[in-house]
């Protein structure tokens, strides 16, 4: 037999009765109905019918009864008007019946909780990350005082090499911190830092740790304290300084299990000995936000660690950021002035000496300036704060999306709940109480809704960061939810509770209580109005889903065009391994000896289809360029790409000779210097001719004479940083002609059939062969995707909203066309009884359905285009306006209103005329 | 099948109903909503919607009485009998009905004869 009680309470619920009151009447109608519906089986009706019949029997007008009766007997106040004037009286009640009516429709309750859910959800774990990156204060004193110290302007004048973690961001060489510090007067503490990647095993596969260079005022200056030991200060900061270094909390968790005694102890950084002086606090990761750091060594300790390739007084050699505290009373922007007068005294102490007139003049025009860095500095926000902003502005639609479609779904259920309303106005309960009734279960379900989002927030912003982190090994972002993101949270849910909740409980408290009570279970008073709504608010639910579903694909093929380039060579089934030689100890002169003879024993490998030996591994990041004359001798000199490779190189990587020969054994030191260029090379300097035979002359420190290279090949265009970039100018030169051959050599690998296999049989090479050296392996697979990592998770995850907002479009649309059909039933039972054929019918209610598209279509249409914009950066290979996407996008949404309005067309057209005139 | 009579003269005779059918002994809601049915041949008939609710204004009006009761081996139902002053109330409707109905019969029955 089923339960009738819920079933009763939410009946009687309306009346408002005292509650034992209302307790007894349940079980009394509890044990009625179940008699009846016994008494109904017994003479042979189905359960099913019987309870249907029950159910009819007990009609609408039940709390109107109830509430007339105990009222007239008590005098008690009107249904449904609160007792005392209190605003809250009643706030109770209003959530205990919102709970019963949610818990009567269990699957409108779950729709509404779960898109509200995946909204909330999406948009707090994306905040999140933005907070994470972009806005989270350094968990230092003080943050706000804070500043870097930059070059304003870039480009001109700067060149050499560039170091350090975050290429692309303002870095500056020693000489000029140096400087910096001695002339600036913005700053009451003022510090430097850099950092690199260190090997800390001794020989055999490399085991990486961030290390940092900081200048004596660092830790001071942030006002970082020890956790053990000490931190460094201004007295360890001073030429010739020993290889000291502090760790910080995690790494010597990680790495000491958190040893008392790790003080005194020494460790390896890249086969030098460095010893232990302290542990910094914990919390404290740096002043760059998402790279935290394990080992803080003393700038002045560079010459030990870097040996003879030390870069302490290089004036080309862009390796340091500057961060200080402004002296109080100062602002940012005074410091900055200050700094900028400072500049000229700065930069004409520093100009490098290898600079010709015109760079060195270029050089001493740069400016320096100074920007608050309250919440550190980040390789990160550079990076993704403008897909991270996309995202949230996506994720934010799609909340709105999900808002949309609940105010439609409630609006569904406010005309299924006409009478009730009807009935209460009718016993004297004001409008305002009826829209508070209707709010207060919106209230509910945004609360729910976003206390489920804001848990699934956490699972998601973990899944980003997993998604971020590949490539990025010290990737640590401070992820606890803090009272920014909860006050986000808690806005979203105020703000979608309103935006669902408010249009109709305005509808509902509009509705005159006389025509509600006439009307019938269909014939909805008001119907109109509401309907005329709930259509506006399906065609902008397609507008916003259109915008979002044009995105993805925008992003989607993006992706795919960048992934499907040609970038000039192929990285299938290729490892690149790097190689320590430091450890070996090797002679100057023995060094371009070893090199050769490790990689003629990897050519030979069994498992090795080829191998080669180059400077810059292409899509790593790295980069070398130089000024090149080249043709017209009259010419400026331009700048050029370079690497060195070693012959094997082209065959490796798949690209093939368009002209002249490959570099070979013939060209060795004593030779003279050969070169390959690409095409874009050829068209620079010498107008798309033939450039084989020719030459090209690189310039050198000042003083020296150019070096002068015969080029001997061409080969087709190739990535060289990035896949997005133009294809650059290159030159590649020969290894074997290197004048000072690196103890770090990276090697390209590849295998002829499992990378694994490869890579097994290299390390046994190198154990065998010179079992000190250090060895690390990634596959160029990838590095190609860490290259593409912001454009996959842009396709990822808008790829996934663009089908959620497809998908809640189609439950929109279904769920206004089906109500379309139930009203119109009626005159669809005339239709079909004056001849319509099933097709007029079903081609009339999806026409319906083709006028709430084709305007929803048009509307996102123009949104796209107006907002394709923002997101014009990052995209590849196509513009926002595509008209193929948008078609597709279109098609998308149109198929999915076909798939939503064909199964009420259908119910429509099966219609049986005469049951349908009947019930009318 | 009878067919429902109309529903002014049902709603005028509902409370008249109940009073009697508890006039002997007190019975429950359900048995009263049944024995109507029942002793009427199915021309009257209430749905639990509105019956209810006169139950419940005759007891708000002191007519009648309800009280749960337990016995043992039934689950508790609600009982009603008549108070005094609901038996004065029945008697004086039975008689006002009579009337009623004499009265109704003498020129109607009169008329088709």
């Amino acid at each position: 037999m089923p339960d009738w009680r819920e079933e009763l309470r939410a009946r009687v619920e309306p009346a408002h009765l005292e509650a034992t009151r209302e307790a007894e009447i349940v079980e009394e109608l509890v044990q009625h109905l179940e008699e009846r519906w016994e008494e109904l089986v017994g003479r042979g009706d189905v359960a099913a019918d019987a309870s249907r019949t029950v159910l009819e029997e007990l009609d609408d007008m039940l709390p109107a009864r109830l509430a007339a009766v105990e009222r007239r007997a008590s005098n008690a106040p009107a249904a449904g008007e609160p007792t005392a004037a209190g605003p809250f009286t009643g706030l109770a009640k209003d959530l205990r019946y919102a709970v019963r009516q949610l818990r009567r429709n269990p699957s409108f309750t779950a729709i509404a909780v779960l898109s509200l859910a995946l909204g909330t959800g999406a948009n707090t774990a994306i905040f999140q990350l933005l907070d994470a990156v972009r806005l989270r204060a350094l968990p230092v004193p003080e943050p706000r005082q804070l500043a870097t110290v930059e070059i304003q302007t870039y480009g001109k004048g700067r060149s050499g090499s560039f170091h350090g973690r975050a290429p692309g961001e303002s870095r500056l060489t020693n000489p000029q911190w140096e400087e910096i510090r001695a002339r600036q007067e913005g700053f009451r503490q003022i510090a430097a830092w850099g950092g690199e990647r260190m090997d800390l095993s001794r020989g055999g596969e490399s085991r990486w740790a961030d290390e940092i260079w900081v200048s004596g005022g660092f830790f001071p200056m942030l006002g970082v304290r020890a956790a053990a030991g000490r931190v460094l200060g201004p007295a360890d900061d001073h030429r010739g300084c020993p290889a000291i270094g502090v760790l910080s909390e995690p790494f010597w968790r990680r790495e000491y299990g958190g040893a008392a005694d790790v003080v005194g102890r020494t460790l390896t950084l890249d086969s030098h000995p460095v010893q232990i002086v302290g542990v910094a606090e914990p919390g404290f990761g740096g002043v760059e936000v998402g790279r935290g750091f394990d080992v803080a060594v003393p700038i002045c300790a560079e010459p030990i660690l870097h040996a003879e390739e030390t870069e302490l007084d290089k004036r080309n050699h862009w390796w340091l950021g500057v961060i200080g505290r402004v002296k109080p009373g100062w602002s940012v922007e005074r410091a900055s002035a200050q700094l900028a007068v400072a500049s000229r005294p700065v930069f004409e102490a520093t100009v490098p000496p290898e600079y010709n007139a015109q760079d060195a003049k270029d050089y001493v025009r740069n400016r320096l300036s100074a920007r608050p860095a309250a919440s550190g500095v980040s390789p990160l926000r550079q990076t993704y704060v403008s897909p991270l902003a996309v995202l949230l502005v996506i994720s934010a639609v799609v909340l709105v999306i999900a808002c949309v479609n609940l105010a439609n779904l409630m609006l569904a259920r406010a005309s299924a709940r006409q009478r009730e309303m009807g009935v209460r106005l009718a016993l004297g309960a004001s409008r305002g109480r009826l829209a508070r009734q209707l709010l207060s279960e919106s209230l509910l379900l945004a609360a729910i809704g976003t206390a489920l989002g804001a848990a699934l927030a956490q699972v998601l912003c973990r899944f980003l960061v997993a998604f971020l982190a590949e490539g990025r090994p010290n990737l640590s972002l401070d992820l606890a939810p803090n009272l920014t993101v909860l006050g986000f949270t808690a806005l979203l849910g105020v703000a979608t509770c309103l935006l669902f909740g408010l249009a109709p409980a305005i509808q509902a408290s509009r509705t005159p209580p006389g025509e509600a009570l006439k009307a019938s279970a269909r014939g909805v008073a008001g119907g109109k109005a509401r309907l005329r709504l709930r259509r506006s608010l399906v065609a902008s639910q397609v507008a916003l889903s259109l915008v979002l579903v044009v995105g993805a694909l925008l992003f989607v093929r993006t992706l795919r065009n960048l992934a499907t380039l040609d970038p000039g060579f192929s990285g299938r089934r290729i490892v690149n391994a790097s190689v320590e030689l430091a450890p070996l100890k090797p002679t100057r002169e023995q060094v371009g000896r070893v090199r050769q003879e490790l990689l003629a024993r990897v050519q030979k490998l069994p498992g090795v289809a080829s191998a080669a030996a180059v400077e810059v591994v292409p899509l790593s990041g790295m980069g070398w360029n130089d000024d090149v004359r080249a043709g017209d001798p009259s010419a400026p000199a331009q700048l050029a790409t370079f690497n060195r490779v070693s012959p094997g190189y082209f065959a490796t990587m798949g690209t093939r000779l368009l002209a002249g020969r490959d570099l070979d054994a013939r060209d060795t030191r004593g030779t003279p210097e050969v070169a390959v260029v690409t095409e874009t090379f050829a068209q620079r300097y010498f107008g798309g001719a033939n450039p084989v035979g020719k030459t090209l002359a690189k310039k050198e420190l000042a003083g020296k004479p150019d070096r002068v290279y015969l080029i001997v090949g061409l080969v087709p265009d190739q990535k060289y940083t990035d896949l997005r970039e133009e294809f650059l100018p290159i030159v590649f030169v020969a290894e074997a002609q290197d004048p000072e051959p690196k103890l770090h050599m990276e090697l390209l690998v590849r295998a002829e059939a499992s990378e694994a296999d490869a890579v097994a049989a290299v390390k046994r090479t190198f154990a065998e062969l010179a079992p000190s050296a250090s060895l690390s392996f990634r596959t160029f697979e990838s590095l190609t995707r860490r290259v593409l990592l912001s454009e996959r998770l842009m396709a990822t995850l808008s790829g996934f909203f663009g089908a959620l907002a497809a998908l809640l479009a189609m439950v929109g649309l279904y769920g206004v066309i089906s109500y379309t059909v139930t009203q119109r039933r009626s005159e669809i039972g005339v239709r079909i009884a004056l001849g319509a054929e099933r097709g007029d019918i079903v081609r009339l209610v999806m026409g319906e359905a083709g006028w709430l598209l084709a305007a929803g279509l048009l509307a996102g249409g123009a949104l796209a285009l107006l907002l394709g914009g923002a997101a014009r950066a990052l995209l590849y290979g196509l513009r926002p306006a595509d008209p193929a996407t948008l078609a597709v996008a279109a098609a998308t949404l149109a198929s999915v209103a076909a798939l939503a309005s064909f199964v009420p067309a259908r119910r429509a057209a099966g219609l049986d005329p005469t049951r349908a005139l009947r019930d009318e | 099948m009878a067919k429902p009579v109309d529903r002014e003269l049902k709603k005028g005779s509902a409370e008249l109903l109940i009073l009697s059918l508890i006039a002997v002994r007190p019975r429950h809601g359900y048995e009263i909503h049944k024995l109507i049915e029942e002793r009427s041949g199915g021309i009257l008939r209430f749905h639990a919607a509105s019956f209810y609710p006169l139950l419940y204004r005759l007891e708000k009006k002191g007519l009648v009485e309800g009280r749960w009761v337990e016995k043992p081996d039934t689950r508790r139902r609600r009982y009603y009998r008549l108070t005094r002053r609901g038996k004065a109330m029945l008697a004086e409707r039975r008689s006002l009905w009579n009337e009623f109905v004499l009265a109704i019969n003498r020129v109607a029955g009169v008329e088709n004869a």
